[in-house]
This record gives structure tokens, C-alpha cells and sequence, in this order.
């Protein structure tokens, strides 16, 4: 009886928003993203400024959308034609196993534990875990410089926080919030001296306040972040090396970089050389 | 079921509900103090004291709680300043999370407990507050001489109720990374996706254990403090 | 109300307006202290300025970002409420069931899930359906935050129908029995009906509860209702106070609006019946005390 009611109750919900949502079913075509595909759903992230950013008009800012867009031109579809769709941390493997995007860029490492579920063009960016700060701030030079009462913030359950803490200073206290955008605003209000995530990230968010914040620039640790699509489409990920290989030859990778995050002083990083 | 994860000393599960359970006692005795302030406010002779006890009440009744907390350390800590804790301490950022959790399950289960206690206030006979005005009481000393002291014995059963209500209010301080039951659930069905269900059915039972006695025995406890009119 | 209140105190003389007057007055004063102090703190943080609060008024944030969330919000909470009704009702007609076998687990069910946090068996349901169903993964928050919703709603309303049903009159069963309907039948088309449209009050403000509820959804799953936009907004303006502010003034306004409901249709509810007959709004506060 317990079981029949929760078997309903699940079933019920179930039916009723699968009817609700029917109408943003897309039929999966096993088809390689280089067999000229007319329309391309991409994961990138939605509240990420200088990578990918949902601004209040609708449209999509940052260097993870110029990728993405620069790909989509160079597998023959039209900026009009691309879907943007949010790709959380936690669902990215999970988003191109069922064929929910065509592929991702949204700050995804290239990891061995993810190669088993899916495959990682690129990489187009390698980013290093960093520190931001405020400009005013001369204490804080690099992780080692992270004493005993600093207040460092990441986001909740996120690894940039603990690898701090394990590596270098087990004293650091650690504020978690849901995003990014929350720890920023605790760094600039005072309420937390740093905050860490990847360079690139960080960068964005210093190009929103330039001259408030800084990011340190004494980088540890090599994220390589690669464009995410599914495990068995090769001839795809060879597209998308060449569409990124041309993209840093052209001068379009740069230019994208200085658009997006240089205003926050941001050193634009070598070129990475595409290996996967 | 699978239950290995009981073993993980990684995972502090009586710890987690050990934060659950002071959060819950800690927010309601503060709960019951300024809640029945809130009380006292709005059937006072003082009109502007009224109005803010109503206004009080139709505000923070009507926010979600995880705005309210999510408010407390945003809003209230960071822009207005408010720590609650010593800012040279070594756990500074935990103390001070964990004090705002309570704060805003304060500021948001206060409205609850005064409306119970104002309801209880409507249960008292009028006679009692006639008869105590007749022999010269103030306004203060009818309320806490003869109005509250029968009022509250009649709301033991909806305190109880708030109480237990509270009790599972506490997860939404994950909201702001108080390392309570809900926030351990959280790591684990992630680091745990084998034993999805085991871990669920270890914090239902945790959440069971917690209310179900208090429900119990405030019933008994109603009873027996029942005015028997 | 008014009345309990006006006996605690006797009708004030000129000595005892003078002291309201004054009491306001200090009252009022340290408000307006308070205010002021917060307004200075938020001003030297550079929250009021402007820039932080313009953008809510451009149609933009409120097309692509508000109004989405504030869909969203009303989605679940609607969703929640209709697919709970019919639950409840099943579950409040078992728990008065002649028969011990029905009785004993609808009881099980409704006290186990109005024994757990909503968050709990959000978490729970996120994760459930992530590892064992193919719901795409932008309907999956929505689905684990109703699926939560409806679990722990569906008790309360149960609750709610069930003292509905034993509000109403014995003869209303007598008269049922007296013209031969079964035990069924006199549910169904007697005794459910009634209910109903008594508790209409209650579930209305049941709805409350559950909108407010909707908000835990931004917590662990990520749907993307209301408070949840205060994420992409602050992305966009870095203006969290501003932007706190005005999704919590969209919270009080709605919830505002429908606990106004409630009492409306509640005072309807008690004149249609002739007055005196109590109508259990809240079976007890517990019922309007959920995040």
C-alpha cells in the first residue's frame, strides 16, 4: 500500500511533466558533428562573466561562447542556428551521454575520469588555480602567503577550496556559497580575503570591477579545458581540434581573450597546443 | 540496501545531527522570546508597537526561509557589518555562519510562535483580563501576570507543532554552508551514488527520530497543561 | 481579535494616551534610528547607488530573467497543489478506512513524510532521478522539487481533508446510510465534496507554504524558480542587495495576495453556513510553519 501510494505519487508527476516538457524533446541523431550538421545545441555556463554569461537582453557573452560560436562556424552552422543551453558542473558527462547537447564548452577540465564517459577536443585553454583579491590588498602574494586567519571562499562542495587547504595552509578558513558571483561579493564587501578558482574565472569577474580586484597571477596547478562531446564521434573531435587549432592560429583566440577578460589586467597566457 | 558508507570516518553523521540539534534548540528558545515580544506587541495599547508587530509578521511569514538566511549572511553580514562571532578566532567563519542560521530561523519562526501565542491570548475568557484590570493592573502586569501564563499553557500543542516544524526548518542552513544533516546528505549521495537509497533512508530515520518523541511527548505535555475550564 | 485585544487594556484616559503617545514616540524613534543606520552601512558598501538598482527597471531583467523565475516559482507550486489533492484525498479516505489493513500504512505514509525536511527528500529525488530515469536534465529539478513537494503536501492535505471530513455533521452520514449508499459511494459523493469546500481556506493556504517551499529547489538541485535568478542577476550587476530585495518584495506581494485569499474565502465559507459553525482553518500551526 505505502509502496503503490509512492509508486502513483512518482508515476503521477512523472506523466505530468513529461507532457509538459515534450515539447523540448530533440531527437538524437547519431550522426558526427562533421557531417554538417544545420543546428547545434551547446552546453556553456549562464552566470560566468568573462566565459559564459546570460546578459539581461537574452544574448550570451564570453570567451567559452566566442569558442563555442567559433566551432559551430567552422562545422557550417550559422550563429543563428546555435541553442545555447546551461551545463552545470555536476550534469556535463551526463548532458552528452543522452544526447542533451552536441558538445560543451564551459570550463570543463580535461580529466582521465571523465574520458571514460565522454571526449575532449582541445585543449583550447590551459587555466591555473589562482587568488582574487582586492587591488588594495599587498599581504596576500600567492597561496603560500595564506595565513593562519585568512578567509578564503570558494563555491560549496567545489575542489579549488581544499586543495588550498591541504596543500598549503590547513589554518585558512574556508566560506562556502552556491556561486561565484556570492563570493566576489563577500571579497569586495570585506567579509572574505580571497577567493579561488581558476585564473580565467577569476579574471572575469576582475574585468567586471577593474581596478577593485585583482587576480594574483602565481597560478598552480594545470587545468587543460577542453570541449566536451560524445565519446564515440571521432571524425567530430577532429573537427573541432582543427576549428580550435585555426581559431589560436588566426589570431581570433587572442582577440577573444583580450576582449572577454583583459580589462582585468589579466595576463593573456601562452597558446595551448592542442593534443587530444 | 547498502550500508558501507557507515563506516567512512569521512562522514560525520551524528556530528551533522548534532549541528541540527542545537541549531533547533538554540532557534527556539530565541524563537520563543522574541516571538512572544512579537505577541505582546501587537495586542498593545501602543498603536505604532502594533503595527510594526504586524508588519513584522506579514513580512518575514511570507519570504521563504532560504531567502531569509541566504539574507543573513549576504545582506546582513557582509554589507551591514553584523559578525557574530570573534573575527580573530580560528573557526571565525563557521561560528559566524552558524549564529546567523539561528538568527534567521529566529526572525522567520518568531512569526509562527506569536501568532500561536496570540491565538492562546483569544482562548483566555475575558473575565480573566476584566477582573484583573477591576482589582488595578497595568496593561504590562494583565499580560504577564494573568493573560500569558494561561495563554501559553493553551498553545502547547501548536508550539509543539512550530517546534517540530523548526526542527526540520534547520536543513535549509545549508543554504549558507552550516555543515548540518541536509548538507553531509548532500556530499554523500553524490560521493556515495551506490548507496542512494541506504543513505536517504539514514537521515529519514535521523529526522524521525528527532521529531516524532517531541511530538509525542508535547502531546502529553498539552494535555496535562490544558487550562480545565 | 480586536476584542481580546481591547479587553487587555481599558479604554485609554488622558493620562494613559499621553504614555502610548510617548512609548510611540520612542518606539518610532529607535525604527527610525535603525533604518537610518542600515540605510548609511548599505550606502557606504555602494549598494544604493543607481547603477545597482537601475536595471530592474529595464524590461530586459524582468523578460529574461524575473518573470522566467517567477513562471518557474508559480509552476511547482501549482503543479505541487494539483497533483497533492487527489493524493491527499486518497490518503485521508484511507486513514479513515473501517479497515485496519488500509488504515495502518496510509497512517505510516502520512506521518513518515511529514516527519522528514522537504529539502531532505528534495536532495533525495534529485538524485534518484538523475541515476535511474532518463528525465532530461532541464526538467529534472522541477521534477524532484514537485516530486518533494507532493510527497510531503500530500500528507498535510491528508490531514487537512481528514478533519474536514469529521468536521461535518453526523447526520450528513446518517442521511447517507439512510438512503443506501455504500461506504464508497457516501465518500465520493457526500462526504469528500463537503470536505472540500470546507478546507478551501486551508489549501489555499496550504499554497502559501508550498510557494514558499519552491525556494528550496535553489538550494541542492538547481531549478531555476525565483531566487534562484538572484544568481544570473548578481552575475550580471554584482548588486545583491538590490537584488535580494526585490525578489523577497515578489515573495511577501504573492503570498501576501493569497493569505488574503484565504481569510476572504474563509469568512465566505463561515456566512454560507450560518454563522456560528467553526471552520477549521489550520488544523495546527505546523501547517503554515514550513521554509
Amino acid at each position: 500500500m505505502k509502496l503503490r501510494k509512492s509508486a502513483i505519487a512518482l508515476l503521477s508527476v512523472v506523466l505530468l511533466a513529461q507532457t509538459l516538457s515534450a515539447c523540448g524533446k530533440k531527437d538524437s541523431k547519431g550522426n558526427s558533428l562533421a557531417d554538417k550538421p544545420n543546428k547545434l545545441t551547446v552546453g556553456i555556463k549562464f552566470d560566468q562573466p568573462g566565459l559564459g554569461l546570460k546578459a539581461p537582453d537574452g544574448t550570451f557573452k564570453g570567451f567559452d561562447v566566442d569558442v563555442a560560436k567559433y566551432i559551430a562556424k567552422e562545422l557550417g552552422v550559422k550563429e543563428g542556428d546555435i541553442t545555447f543551453k546551461e551545463s552545470k558542473s555536476a550534469e556535463r558527462e551526463n548532458l552528452i551521454e543522452k544526447g542533451e547537447v552536441d558538445y560543451i564548452v564551459a570550463t570543463y577540465s580535461i580529466t582521465d575520469v571523465r574520458k571514460e564517459k565522454v571526449a575532449f577536443a582541445g585543449p583550447y585553454f590551459v587555466a591555473h588555480q589562482d587568488l582574487l583579491v582586492k587591488s588594495s590588498n599587498t599581504k596576500i602574494t600567492g597561496p603560500e602567503s595564506l595565513t593562519g586567519n585568512m578567509k578564503l571562499c570558494s563555491v560549496k562542495g567545489s575542489t579549488p577550496a581544499q586543495k588550498i587547504k591541504d596543500k598549503y595552509s590547513k589554518a585558512v578558513q574556508l566560506q562556502e556559497y552556491g556561486t561565484y558571483s556570492d563570493c566576489v561579493d563577500a571579497l569586495l564587501s570585506g567579509a572574505v580575503d580571497a577567493v579561488t578558482t581558476d585564473d580565467v574565472i577569476l579574471a572575469g569577474y576582475a574585468a567586471q570591477h577593474p581596478g577593485d580586484l585583482k587576480v594574483i597571477g602565481k597560478g598552480f596547478s594545470d587545468e587543460h579545458y577542453g570541449v566536451g562531446l560524445k565519446k564515440t564521434d571521432t571524425k567530430g573531435k577532429t573537427a573541432i581540434n582543427a576549428a580550435i587549432t585555426k581559431m589560436i592560429g588566426d589570431g581570433s583566440w587572442e582577440a577573444a581573450l583580450q576582449k572577454n577578460v583583459g580589462p582585468s589586467g589579466y595576463k593573456i597566457p601562452a597558446k595551448p597546443a592542442v593534443t587530444e | 540496501m547498502n550500508f558501507d558508507f557507515l563506516s567512512n570516518p569521512d562522514y560525520d553523521i551524528l556530528g551533522a545531527f548534532w549541528v541540527t540539534v542545537q541549531l533547533t534548540l538554540l532557534a527556539a528558545a530565541g524563537s520563543m522570546i522574541w516571538g512572544t515580544i512579537l505577541a505582546a506587541m501587537r495586542v498593545s495599547p501602543v498603536p505604532l508597537m502594533r503595527g510594526f508587530g504586524t508588519a513584522y509578521v506579514n513580512i518575514f511569514r511570507n519570504t521563504p526561509l532560504t531567502l531569509i538566511l541566504i539574507a543573513m549572511s549576504v545582506v546582513l553580514s557582509n554589507k551591514l557589518g553584523l559578525v557574530l562571532a570573534s573575527k580573530s578566532s580560528p573557526t571565525f567563519i563557521k561560528d559566524n555562519n552558524f549564529r546567523l542560521a539561528v538568527l534567521g530561523l529566529v526572525i522567520y519562526t518568531s512569526t509562527f510562535v506569536c501568532e500561536s501565542i496570540r491565538s492562546g491570548i483569544n482562548t483566555v475568557p475575558a473575565g480573566q483580563a476584566e477582573a484583573a484590570r477591576a482589582i488595578g493592573l497595568r496593561f504590562s502586569q494583565v499580560l504577564w501576570i494573568v493573560i500569558l501564563p494561561q495563554a501559553l499553557r493553551s498553545v502547547v500543542a501548536p508550539l509543539a507543532s512550530v517546534l517540530i516544524a523548526l526542527t526540520k526548518n534547520t536543513t535549509v542552513a545549508s543554504a549558507i554552508g552550516v555543515a548540518e544533516a541536509s548538507l553531509l546528505m548532500s556530499t554523500m549521495v553524490e560521493n556515495e551514488s551506490d548507496a542512494l537509497l541506504g543513505v536517504f533512508s539514514i537521515f529519514a530515520l535521523g529526522f524521525v527520530v528527532l521529531t516524532l518523541p517531541t511530538g509525542l511527548l508535547l502531546g502529553w505535555v498539552a494535555n496535562k497543561a490544558t487550562v480545565k475550564r | 481579535m480586536s476584542s481580546a485585544a481591547t479587553v487587555l487594556y481599558d479604554h485609554p484616559g488622558p493620562k494613559a494616551k499621553a504614555r502610548n503617545l510617548i512609548f510611540s514616540i520612542i518606539f518610532g524613534v529607535l525604527l527610525v534610528l535603525l533604518v537610518l543606520w542600515v540605510l548609511d552601512k548599505l550606502n557606504s558598501k555602494g549598494e544604493l547607488t543607481a547603477k545597482k538598482w537601475e536595471p530592474f527597471t529595464t524590461s530586459n531583467v524582468w523578460s529574461n530573467f524575473l518573470l522566467p523565475g517567477l513562471g518557474a516559482t508559480i509552476k511547482a507550486a501549482v503543479l505541487s497543489v494539483i497533483i497533492a489533492l487527489p493524493i491527499g484525498a486518497i490518503l485521508a479516505v484511507g486513514r479513515l478506512s473501517d479497515h485496519r489493513w488500509v488504515r495502518w500504512p496510509a497512517a505510516v505514509v502520512v506521518e513518515f513524510f511529514r516527519a522528514i525536511p522537504v529539502l531532505i527528500l528534495m536532495v533525495f529525488a534529485g538524485e534518484f532521478y538523475f541515476q535511474y530515469t532518463d528525465v532530461p536534465s532541464e526538467s529534472r529539478p522541477l521534477f524532484a522539487v514537485v516530486t518533494a513537494l507532493v510527497l510531503y503536501n500530500a500528507s498535510v492535505l491528508a490531514e487537512i481533508f481528514r478533519a474536514g471530513i469529521r468536521s461535518l455533521p453526523h447526520g450528513q452520514t446518517e442521511a447517507a446510510q439512510a438512503i443506501g449508499l455504500r461506504k464508497t459511494q457516501m465518500m465520493v459523493l457526500i462526504l469528500l465534496p463537503q470536505a472540500l469546500t470546507a478546507m478551501l481556506p486551508a489549501i489555499v493556504s496550504q499554497l502559501v507554504v508550498v510557494l514558499k517551499d519552491t525556494a528550496l529547489g535553489s538550494i541542492f538541485v538547481g531549478y531555476a524558480e525565483l531566487l534562484r535568478q538572484a544568481n544570473n542577476l548578481t552575475a550580471n550587476f554584482s548588486n545583491s542587495v538590490a537584488t535580494y530585495t526585490v525578489i523577497a518584495v515578489l515573495y511577501i506581494s504573492m503570498n501576501f495576495i493569497l493569505s488574503m485569499l484565504a481569510s476572504w474565502l474563509e469568512k465566505l465559507m463561515r456566512n454560507r453556513r450560518g454563522g456560528g459553525k467553526h471552520v477549521p482553518r489550520a488544523l495546527d500551526p505546523e501547517l503554515e510553519v514550513r521554509a
